[in-house]
């Protein structure tokens, strides 16, 4: 029998948790509000062109215009991307489909400890040992569009992989082994087989690495160079939204400060918009 | 032209073996660069001693302290929020709008950016809950970093829990709480400890979400209302303003330490969960 002790702790407990459950939302509307108070006044005051497509950012005389640092976010990503998907789905394919049981036990803590190695790390690193060899050997002052995407490329690995790997591993075995009795090789079985079946799972592992890279900060400060302008070529130096923010943060005052916090709400709606998708292309995978 | 699928099948191998080669040798080619770069100043003394000009000189004793209260305070608000809400989302409700409603916040809070963090943190407890840059604003930013991390970690273990431990639990009287903290709980605990390590390892080595909340003060932090520099923030500053390469390593040598022992103890511990259950 439950005594009426019990079932008042009980009801108190649920009630409890149901508050804890709904902290992570409250924060999430916390996030969203203060960023929005202090970011949004600023596009109605200078003009939503004037901040989105403006080339100027000078913003303590009057100029928010953050046009080349959105183009410059969006080239450091598709460079990740370009460098990171290829590499991380080959090592997620490997690990899945060729490394066996014994081969997985060492590799996938390792790959996974990647991800643990602290991004000013990857950016220390990035200066000291990438930028030098460009600088030497391609030109440029070596702080530029192509060594950021090297090292964003490899932060993001980590998130492709692990998620690439949960697809491929999500699909059925009969499905190998169907192909593999038909005579087809291996390698036919997961180009035709394997990776088109876990492709959605695939393709979030690529978003969600998009949006690792458009969100990181201190590594892109360190390397990129933080130049004004839109980069006319992969060796030149940019300033992507992150960096903006964090550079001038610490003594930006009155409009200059919520010029940095529109940077941010244009930050977020980029990362959302990303998660959207990824979402959706996960849950299509699941209707199916 | 016909290529042979046979050999077509060897090159893939091979390609996908060199490609996993690769991406493991970047992990030991980091780790050894800090290694070798960083003990030659790494010694009790730097671990023990206080910082001079600027941390050219001297250890990183009040870093160590900083990181060590930042971690401690996070998980002290964190973790029984985290907790909590997988015991909800798990034992205490059935999938319907509202958890999927819990999840949307939770998902989208794993995706936002940890300068994000910084920004939000700076303007709402450094500013206008003026606690200025301490270890609270810190720490409470922090909070809400790794609750996701958490929260998903310890909704994992609590799902491999298996039912009929429940079911024999609750056919012997026992309410709900009881089952949860008697028999689930426990059964879960290596994968939540798991989820906790793993936070702890977000929460030393993040720079941009603590900065701009905890601040860069050298001296030793002695309250809450102190601000502090953790050894990711005085790595960084190191690094970035050219103080000091040999120290900038030494002080990254006992953060990828750090970050070893964590990871090696969350893997000891899922291990022992996946094993025991299948």
């Amino acid at each position: 029998m439950t005594s009426p002790n019990a079932a008042t702790r009980e009801r108190l407990v649920s009630l409890t948790l149901t508050v804890f459950a709904f902290s992570s939302l409250f924060f999430l509307f916390l996030i969203f509000l203060f960023i929005l108070i202090e970011g949004l006044p600023l596009f109605f005051k200078a003009g939503i062109k004037h901040i989105i497509l403006g080339f100027k950012w000078a913003p303590t005389r009057g100029s928010f215009g953050i046009f080349p640092m959105i183009v410059s976010s969006c080239m450091v990503t598709v460079g990740a991307l370009l460098i990171g998907a290829p590499l991380g789905l080959g090592c997620a394919i490997y690990l899945a489909e060729y490394a066996g049981k014994q081969g997985r036990i060492y590799l996938k803590p390792s790959l996974e400890l990647l991800a643990g190695i602290p991004s000013v790390v990857y950016g220390f690193l990035g200066v000291v040992y990438i930028v030098p060899v460009i600088r030497e050997y391609l030109g440029g002052s070596g702080f530029s569009l192509l060594t950021t995407s090297l090292v964003l490329g490899i932060m993001i690995l980590p998130t492709v992989i692990s998620i690439s790997y949960d697809a491929l591993m999500s699909v059925p075995r009969s499905y190998r082994e169907g192909s593999l009795a038909m005579g087809a090789t291996k390698w036919q079985t997961v180009y035709r087989v394997v990776v088109p079946s876990a492709r959605s799972g695939i393709l979030a592992s690529f978003i969600l690495g998009m949006g690792r890279a458009v969100g990181e900060t201190m590594a892109v400060i360190m390397v990129a160079g933080n130049a004004l302008k839109i980069p006319s070529g992969v060796l030149e130096p940019l300033r992507t939204l992150t960096s903006n923010i964090a550079l001038e943060l610490a003594y930006a005052s009155g409009d200059h400060r919520m010029g940095l916090f529109s940077t941010g709400v244009v930050l977020l709606i980029i990362i959302m918009i990303l998660n959207y998708i990824a979402n959706f292309v996960i849950r299509r995978k699941v209707l199916k | 032209m016909r290529v042979n699928p046979r050999s077509v099948n060897t090159f893939a191998a091979l390609c996908l073996n060199a490609q996993a080669l690769f991406t493991v040798s970047i992990l030991v080619v980091i780790i050894c660069i800090i290694f070798i770069k960083g003990i030659a100043n790494f010694n009790l003394e730097f671990i023990l001693s206080y910082p001079e000009d600027m941390g050219r000189h001297g250890g990183i004793f009040p870093s160590i302290v900083g990181t060590f209260f930042l971690v401690l305070l996070s998980l002290l608000f964190a973790a029984p929020l985290g907790l909590g809400t997988a015991i909800y989302l798990t034992e205490y409700t059935r999938e319907s709008r509202l958890t999927t409603l819990v999840r949307f916040g939770v998902e989208s809070l794993a995706g936002v950016p940890s300068i994000i963090y910084g920004l939000f943190g700076f303007i709402f407890f450094v500013i206008k809950l003026k606690m200025g840059w301490s270890l609270l604003a810190g720490s409470l930013t922090m909070t809400i970093m790794i609750l996701p991390t958490i929260i998903r970690t310890s909704e994992e273990a609590i799902k491999s829990v298996p039912a009929s431990f429940r079911r024999v639990s609750y056919s012997l009287g026992a309410t709900r709480w009881e089952t949860t903290t008697r028999v689930v709980l426990p059964c879960a605990a290596p994968g939540i400890l798991t989820g906790i390590m793993l936070s702890v390892g977000r929460t030393i080595s993040e720079t941009a979400a603590v900065i701009f909340t905890m601040g860069s003060s050298l001296r030793l932090p002695t309250s809450l209302m102190d601000s502090g520099r953790t050894m990711a923030v005085h790595f960084y500053i190191l690094a970035r303003e050219g103080i000091s390469l040999e120290k900038a390593y030494a002080t990254a040598l006992v953060l990828v330490l750090i970050i070893l022992s964590i990871n090696a103890v969350a893997y000891y511990l899922m291990h022992r969960i996946t094993s025991r259950y299948s």
